[in-house]
C-alpha cells in the first residue's frame, strides 16, 4: 500500500464522502469522516450509528456516501459491520464474491452510541475479533438529540440533562476512559486522534484500517453547536484540546505498548480550553473555580500516567 | 466445501433439530445467534454441524439477541443467505432490529420457538412473543409439528428471497410441545432441498463495490409514509408467492399446505380456529365431537402475515359458531387471533356467532376435556343463533371467571 497521502494527494483523491451534507457549519464530524475514507485506497464498507453523522448524510432520496453504507440503529453499527465482515469471509471461502476487491470494514458512532448504548456491542465485536475499525466521533455529548450528557461528557460541562444551575456546576462524573477499556480487550491497535493534527490522525487511521483484527480510533470531534464556540474555530478548539493535554494523542499496540504521538512544545493551561467554550462558562464563577483546579489536576495526573506507561512499555 | 451429511429416509427429530437441518441444507452463509430456551438447541445443533465440517458458512455467537439480529442485518445487506433463531425475551430484545430488517427488505429467516414473556419468568410455550413481533413487517409462517418446522423452513428461504418479495420471514413453532418432542420426519436429500430453495440472488449487495448502496437512510414525513406503504404492499403481494411455493413443495414431496388449512369444515356448524400445536388437539376434539353428532371443523392459520383475510373469511363463512383459540393474552383486550379473525369474518354475509377462548399461557396444557367444553358451548350458540356465554373466556384457569362479557 502507498504511504500516507500528502495534502496535494488528498485534494486530488476521489471523494468517497461528499461535501453535500447537512452537518452544521464547522462540525468536525465531516472532517474526520473524510479523512477516514481517504486514509487508504482500499474499498470500504461503512456502517454508521444513529446520530448527527447519520441523520445529516443519508436523508432519502439523497446520500453523501460514495461507498457502500449501512445504518441500522443507535447502538449497533459495530455488529452491523461485523455481520458484513462475516459475510465477506463466507462468500470468499465459497468463491461467491461479487468482485475481486479486498475490502476493509469501518463503523462510525458518536460518543453516545460508543461509550453508552452501543458499548456492549462493540465489546462483543472486539472479543470475537472481527476485522474492522471502529471510529468514535467523540463530541462528548448527545448532539443529535439536543445536547444531553453521555458517558464521555467531562466533569463540569453543562448539558441539557446535567445543566449548570443555581446549585449545580453541571455534570458531576468524569469522562469514561474508553481507550484503555478498548485496549484491555486485547485489540491490536487503539488510538486517540484529533483533526488539527491531521498527519498524525491520518497515519493512525491508516494503521488501524490496515491492521488485522478489531481496531479502535477515538476522534476528538469539536461540536460548535453544543460546545458553543464560533463555527470557524473548530480547528483552534482542537488545538486548545491537544495543547492543554485535555485530549492527549497516543496509541496502544496489542493492548500493551503505549506511545505518545504528540507532545506540545508549550502546554497551555486547561482554563484556556474551558474558557473558549460556553458549555464551561459557569465554571468561571467563583463558587465553581475549584472544578477548574480539579480539571487541571486530573489532566496533569493523567499525562504523568501516560508518560510512565510509555516508558515502562507495559 | 462442506462435508456430506448422510440422512435417513425417516429421521426422528424434534422441532429444533428439524429446523437446524433445514438451515444446514439451505447452506446459509452467515448465522448470527444467541441462545435462549427453548430455541437454544437450534443454535447448538448448528454449532455441532460446524464442528463436524457439515457447514461452510460463518457462525457468529454474539453477545445478545439484539446483536444477533444486528449481525444478521449487516450480513444480509452484504449480500448472502442469513438465518437465526430465538424465543421470548430474546425475541423481545430483537424487536427494534426486526423493524429495521424489514424496512431494508432483507430476506432473513428467523426461527421463533414460541414462549411466554416475563414477568413472571416462564420458559414454556405460548404465543406472546409471536404477537409482540406481529407488526414488524415480516412474513410469519406458523407450524405445528417437527415435519412442518422442517418443511416451512425450506419454504421460508424460497419465499423470503423471492426476487419480487425480499421480505424477512419468521417460522414459528411451539416451545417444547413441538421444539422438544421427537417425531418421525421425512427430510429431503440435501441436493434436492437446496435445489428447491435455489441460489441466493441479492439486490444491491453491499459487497458489490461497483454499485455502492446506501442502506437504512433517514426519512421524515416527506417519504416515510410511502416507504411503509410500499412494505405493506410488498407483504400483501407475497401471498401468491407463498401459495405458489406451497404448490411447488407439494409437487416435490406430496405434502400439501395452504395459507388457511381447513379440516372437516365443509359441513361444519362449529369451527375452532387455532394455531400451532393446538391444531392437532383441535382436530382430535373435532373428530370426537362428530361421533356425538356435533358437526365440528377446524381452521388453522398457517400464515399470520400477510394476514389471510380473504381465505379466512371464506373458510368461516358457512359456520354458525366460531371460536378463536388464543394462546396469548393482550392484557386488556380480546385475543389477537380473535381480533384479526373477526375482521376477516366481518365482510361475509352469514356472520357466525364468534367467541374467544384464552388458554395455555406459560405452557399450561389444553386438554381434550377443555376442548369438549368449548365445543359444547359453541353447540348452544349454533342452536340458538346467538351467543350463550361470555364472549371471552379463560379455559383451564383456576379461580373465578374472567374476561370480557
Ligand atoms: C435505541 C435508541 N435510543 C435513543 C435514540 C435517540 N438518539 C438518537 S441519536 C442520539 C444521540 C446521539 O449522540 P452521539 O452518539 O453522541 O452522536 P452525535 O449526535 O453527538 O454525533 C439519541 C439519544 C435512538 N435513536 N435509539
Ligand atoms: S450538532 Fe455538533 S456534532 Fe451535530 S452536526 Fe452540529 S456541530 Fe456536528
Amino acid at each position: 500500500m502507498s504511504d500516507i497521502k500528502n495534502l496535494k494527494q488528498y485534494s486530488k483523491a476521489s471523494e468517497r464522502f461528499e461535501g453535500a451534507n447537512l452537518l452544521c457549519p464547522g462540525c468536525a464530524h465531516g472532517i474526520i469522516v473524510r479523512e477516514v475514507l481517504n486514509a487508504t485506497n482500499y474499498p470500504l464498507l461503512v456502517a454508521a450509528s444513529t446520530g448527527c453523522l447519520e441523520v445529516s448524510t443519508a436523508v432519502y432520496p439523497y446520500t453523501s456516501w460514495d461507498v457502500p453504507w449501512i445504518h441500522i440503529g443507535f447502538e449497533n453499527s459495530s455488529t452491523a459491520i461485523a455481520g458484513a465482515e462475516a459475510m465477506y469471509k463466507a462468500l470468499k471461502r465459497k468463491g461467491r464474491l461479487y468482485n475481486d476487491k479486498e475490502p476493509k470494514f469501518v463503523a462510525f458512532g458518536g460518543d453516545g452510541s460508543t461509550y453508552d448504548i452501543g458499548f456492549q456491542f462493540i465489546s462483543g465485536c472486539f472479543e470475537r475479533g472481527h476485522d474492522f475499525t471502529y471510529v468514535c466521533l467523540d463530541n462528548e455529548v448527545y448532539a443529535n438529540t439536543g445536547g444531553q450528557r453521555s458517558g464521555s461528557t467531562p466533569i463540569g460541562a453543562s448539558t441539557t440533562t446535567t445543566p449548570a444551575g443555581r446549585i449545580s456546576y453541571g455534570k458531576k462524573d468524569k469522562k469514561k476512559d474508553l481507550l484503555f477499556i478498548m485496549a484491555a480487550h486485547g485489540s491490536p491497535y487503539v488510538a486517540q486522534v484529533a483533526p488539527n493534527k491531521w498527519k498524525d490522525m491520518s497515519k493512525k487511521i491508516k494503521t488501524a484500517i490496515e491492521t488485522e483484527g478489531p481496531t479502535f480510533i477515538n476522534a476528538m470531534s469539536a461540536c460548535t453547536t453544543e460546545w458553543r464556540f464560533p463555527a470557524n474555530q473548530t480547528i483552534e478548539m482542537s488545538d486548545l484540546a491537544v495543547d492543554s493535554l485535555v485530549f492527549p494523542l497516543y496509541e496502544i499496540i496489542n493492548g500493551r505498548e503505549l506511545r505518545i504521538t504528540y507532545r506540545p512544545k508549550n502546554v497551555i493551561p486547561v482554563r484556556d480550553y474551558l474558557g473558549a467554550q460556553a458549555r464551561f462558562k459557569h465554571l468561571f464563577k467563583k463558587e465553581n473555580e475549584h472544578i477548574i483546579e480539579q480539571w487541571q489536576k486530573n489532566v496533569d495526573e493523567y499525562w504523568e500516567y501516560l508518560q510512565r506507561r510509555e516508558e515502562a512499555k507495559v | 466445501m462442506a462435508e456430506k451429511y448422510e440422512l435417513q429416509e425417516i429421521e426422528v427429530w424434534d422441532g429444533n433439530m428439524a429446523a437446524s437441518h433445514a438451515l444446514r441444507q439451505a447452506q446459509i452463509d452467515v448465522v448470527s445467534a444467541y441462545p435462549i430456551t427453548p430455541s437454544t438447541p437450534i443454535v447448538q445443533n448448528y454449532a455441532s454441524f460446524l464442528a463436524d465440517g457439515y457447514i461452510d458458512g460463518e457462525f457468529i455467537m454474539v453477545e445478545s439477541e439484539h446483536a444477533a439480529m444486528s449481525g444478521c442485518v449487516g450480513a444480509a445487506a452484504a449480500g448472502g443467505r442469513v438465518a437465526t433463531a430465538t424465543s421470548s425475551q430474546g425475541f423481545a430484545l430483537m424487536v427494534e432490529v426486526l423493524y429495521q430488517a424489514s424496512g431494508m427488505r432483507l430476506p432473513i429467516v428467523l426461527n421463533v420457538v414460541n414462549r411466554a414473556l416475563a414477568s413472571p419468568l416462564n420458559v414454556n410455550g405460548d404465543h406472546s412473543d409471536m404477537y409482540l413481533g406481529r407488526d414488524a413487517g415480516w412474513i410469519n409462517l406458523c407450524t405445528y409439528n417437527p415435519q412442518e418446522a422442517y418443511d416451512f423452513n425450506l419454504m421460508a428461504f424460497k419465499i423470503a428471497e423471492d426476487y419480487d418479495v425480499r421480505i424477512p420471514t419468521m417460522v414459528h413453532q411451539d416451545g417444547f410441545i413441538c421444539s422438544h418432542t421427537a417425531q418421525s420426519v421425512r427430510p429431503l436429500k440435501d441436493e434436492v432441498a437446496y435445489k428447491f430453495i435455489g441460489d441466493y440472488k441479492p439486490k444491491n449487495a453491499m459487497l458489490d463495490f461497483d454499485k455502492p448502496a446506501t442502506y437504512g437512510a433517514q426519512t421524515e414525513e416527506d417519504w416515510h409514509f410511502e416507504h411503509k406503504a410500499q412494505l405493506h404492499n410488498a407483504i400483501m403481494n407475497s401471498m401468491p408467492v407463498i401459495e405458489r411455493t406451497f404448490k411447488e413443495f407439494e409437487q416435490l414431496t406430496g405434502r400439501k399446505y395452504s395459507v388457511v388449512e381447513e379440516y372437516m369444515t365443509d359441513d361444519a356448524d362449529i369451527i375452532l380456529v387455532s394455531l400451532g400445536t393446538t391444531v392437532e388437539s383441535s382436530q382430535i376434539a373435532a373428530k370426537k365431537a362428530r361421533e356425538n353428532g356435533i358437526k365440528v371443523g377446524v381452521v388453522s392459520i398457517r400464515v399470520l402475515r400477510p394476514f389471510p383475510y380473504e381465505a379466512l373469511g371464506r373458510a368461516l363463512s358457512k359456520a354458525k359458531a366460531v371460536a378463536f383459540l388464543d394462546r396469548s393474552l393482550p392484557a386488556g383486550a380480546m385475543g389477537m387471533l380473535f381480533n384479526e379473525g373477526v375482521s376477516a369474518i366481518y365482510k361475509t354475509d352469514s356472520r357466525p356467532v364468534v367467541s374467544n377462548y384464552i388458554y395455555g399461557l406459560g405452557g399450561r396444557d389444553l386438554t381434550q376435556n377443555n376442548l369438549q367444553e368449548i365445543i359444547s358451548e359453541l353447540n348452544n350458540d349454533a342452536k340458538n343463533g346467538k351467543i350463550t356465554h361470555a364472549t371471552q373466556q379463560f379455559i383451564g384457569l383456576r379461580g373465578p371467571k374472567l374476561g370480557y362479557n
